[in-house]
């Protein structure tokens, strides 16, 4: 069949992105498929003033005694970063977009178990982000991301109330979302799609999802006891009406720490699709890497105090979170070598896709282990608030988390539009993050071990080679995720079909069309075989 | 659903009224003084309130299987919030406090 042809028949086919037209027909649409791309536009557009925000901070510590703002105006763009990224990028990130999309699709199911609450969970996201950038644009909140106690509830007179609503709403997006996947999984999987047949993407959002349920409503708590003492002085938080100084810590923290396995767990899920496919195995140790998994969900509940081994925390406390925060690398571990395993003898093609994963492998794999250090408790006092602890996360969550939805996005974009992007732009992309991500965060870790504090918006002069050398690497960062934006926008129009599997990858999202019909299946499919099923290799006969 | 039970409003009505009066005796003890027994009683009877709203209003006394074991599993995740918590709250102040470097305050005094 010729070219022309192919695009005639996927024009004329009815499709969930041709189905219907207009403003309204997005905005009530209860189409899994639909709600994704609503997300994934909305969280491009929150992504894009999080990393102005990040440009800022950058230009301004180019110079030791500040190149552009003040003192003030840096604590509020450090403050909007985190909150913006955290909340309005990187949770709703996998989940929201790519599992959205693909979660039904994997199972073989038509749409997830409550379409319309999934709806719901995206407006309440938009609210949330509304009261964000309504805290923006009237003059910021200088809290940090964190909103520590004293200072949220008694002495700021920025926009605590703004920016802690925003949060508040949007915790309950997370909760809807994750309610909707365990119900999904639970009721929805076609005939033949046992437990053990799922792909392993669909454990990581499953745990994640219990991490979501169980976890954001303490954040909402959290929040909402800040917000009585800031309005209504009771003592919860401040000792001298009868509160206690670590309490928001504790709960905070019991919330923020398995935040960061709701960013981490789908981005290794993404990764072990990634992986199956460019290295056209099975993952190896599948049972190893689901259940790896929920020991991460577990493990992440106790390990809270590392946050607080300086903050006048009981050291007793501190040896037990120490302890128990060395256990994580343990699931992590297993996750990373049998990645590792699967790769060993592969047909592995390194496709932009699979370029995103591989980076993901050694980025997160130096983002963990630089845990371990400040998991040990007299290490952390040195490293504890400085540039050390930034790069260390920013290696788990753009190291780990934003490369993973690259490369999710990069490899379910044909199922997503029915169009293939520029692959050797994608590649050169590809590589310019992975660049640039080092340039900008690798000094980082020097300067933190140099004593370099987080949150200054000066610095000493002996600081400075090495925050260039930062601030030179994050504008290459931002030259390579724009090239995707670019791109991407692009291929929609221009792009070549896709067909309905350009990767001749296993799973069920690959044997309907692209983009898929409405029903996501012209018929319930029926599953006869293991995730990941790829033909096997002779094997060479030795003589 | 069909594995959903029909519960008689009766039982609301009653479990409503069960709640009312734990609520007077909530009220009433606290005119009593009884030194810490005011914060047991109150918490007991705050328990025995929550159970009554679990089971009868939540349905959970007709629920079984996994329904009982997702709220299990948030009791259990709020007894790792309390009990974590916990360990820093009642150890805080078994670390001894350094003298320091100064001048011993006890030295200088001579001896008694």
């Amino acid at each position: 069949m010729s070219v022309a042809v192919a695009e005639l028949a996927t024009r004329s086919r009815v499709h969930y992105l041709n189905e219907s037209y207009g403003v309204k027909s997005w905005l009530l649409t209860t189409d899994h498929k639909r709600i994704a791309i609503l997300y994934m536009v909305s969280i491009t557009f929150m992504f894009l003033v999080g990393a102005c925000a990040a440009a800022l901070m950058r230009i301004q510590l180019l110079e030791p005694a500040g190149a552009i703002v003040q003192p003030e105006t840096y604590n509020k763009l450090f403050s909007i970063h985190g909150i913006i990224m955290v909340w309005f990028f990187l949770i709703p990130s996998i989940p929201a977009v790519l599992g959205n999309f693909l979660i039904p699709m994997m199972i073989g199911a038509r749409d997830v178990a409550f379409p319309k609450l999934n709806l719901l969970s995206w407006y309440i996201y938009i609210i949330g982000a509304c009261f964000i950038l309504y805290t923006l644009i009237y003059g910021g909140v200088d809290t940090g991301w964190t909103f520590y106690t004293p200072y949220s509830s008694t002495y700021s007179n920025s926009h605590v109330f703004g920016a802690a609503a925003g949060v508040f709403i949007v915790g309950f997006s997370s909760i809807l979302t994750g309610l909707n996947f365990i119900v999904t999984v639970h009721k929805m999987r076609a005939p033949g799609m046992t437990w053990f047949r799922l792909p392993l993407f669909i454990w990581s959002l499953y745990a994640t999802s219990i991490v979501l349920v169980l976890a954001t409503p303490v954040l909402a708590i959290t929040l909402s006891l800040m917000a009585m003492e800031r309005f209504l002085h009771i003592g919860i938080f401040n000792p001298a009406i009868g509160g206690d100084p670590l309490l928001f810590q504790h709960l905070f923290w019991f919330y923020s720490h398995p935040a960061v396995y709701i960013m981490v767990l789908p981005a290794m899920g993404v990764i072990s699709e990634l992986v199956a496919a460019y290295s056209r195995r099975r993952v190896y140790g599948y049972a190893f890497v689901a259940f790896s998994s929920f020991a991460i969900a577990l493990i992440a509940f106790l390990v809270w105090g590392h946050h607080m081994f300086v903050s006048g925390q009981s050291v007793y406390a501190g040896m037990v979170f120490s302890a128990l925060s060395f256990l994580v690398a343990i699931p992590s571990g297993i996750k990373v070598f049998n990645w590792t395993a699967t790769l060993y003898k592969g047909s592995n093609s390194y496709d932009a896709p699979m370029l995103y994963a591989l980076g993901f492998l050694g980025l997160f794999t130096m983002g963990g282990l630089t845990g371990l250090f400040l998991a040990s408790l007299s290490i952390d006092v040195h490293l504890h608030d400085t540039y050390f602890v930034i790069a260390h996360f920013h290696y788990i969550m753009v190291g780990g988390s934003v490369m993973a939805y690259m490369g999710g996005l990069h490899y379910w974009w044909p199922k997503m539009t029915g169009r293939l992007y520029p692959d050797k732009w994608a590649r050169f992309a590809a590589f310019t993050i992975f660049i640039g991500f080092n340039l900008t965060f690798f000094p980082q870790y020097i300067l933190g071990y140099l004593g370099m504090l987080r949150r200054y918006a000066v610095y000493p002069a002996q600081f400075q080679a090495l925050n260039v050398l930062s601030s030179a690497g994050a504008s290459i960062l931002g030259v390579g995720y724009f090239i995707p934006l670019v791109y991407l926008i692009w291929s929609m129009r221009y792009g070549r079909e896709a067909g309905p599997n350009p990767w001749r990858a296993k799973g069920l999202e690959w044997e309907t069309a692209s983009p898929p019909p409405r029903e996501n299946f012209e018929e319930t499919p029926i599953v006869t075989e293991e995730a990941y099923a790829y033909p096997t290799r002779p094997r060479a006969v030795r003589v | 659903m069909a594995s959903a039970k029909i519960v008689p409003v009766r039982t609301y009505i009653l479990t409503f009224i069960a709640l009312l009066v734990l609520l007077g005796v909530t009220t009433g003890v606290a005119y009593i003084h009884l030194g810490i027994g005011n914060t047991v009683i109150a918490l007991v009877i705050a328990f025995v309130k929550m159970l009554l709203v679990l089971l009868f209003f939540m349905h959970l006394f007709y629920d079984k299987g996994i329904k009982r074991l997702a709220f299990a599993v948030g009791l259990l995740w709020l007894a790792i919030l309390i009990v974590l918590s916990s360990a820093d709250v009642f150890t805080r102040h078994w670390t001894p406090v350094p003298r320091g470097w100064g001048p011993d305050i006890s030295l200088q005094q001579g001896p008694k």
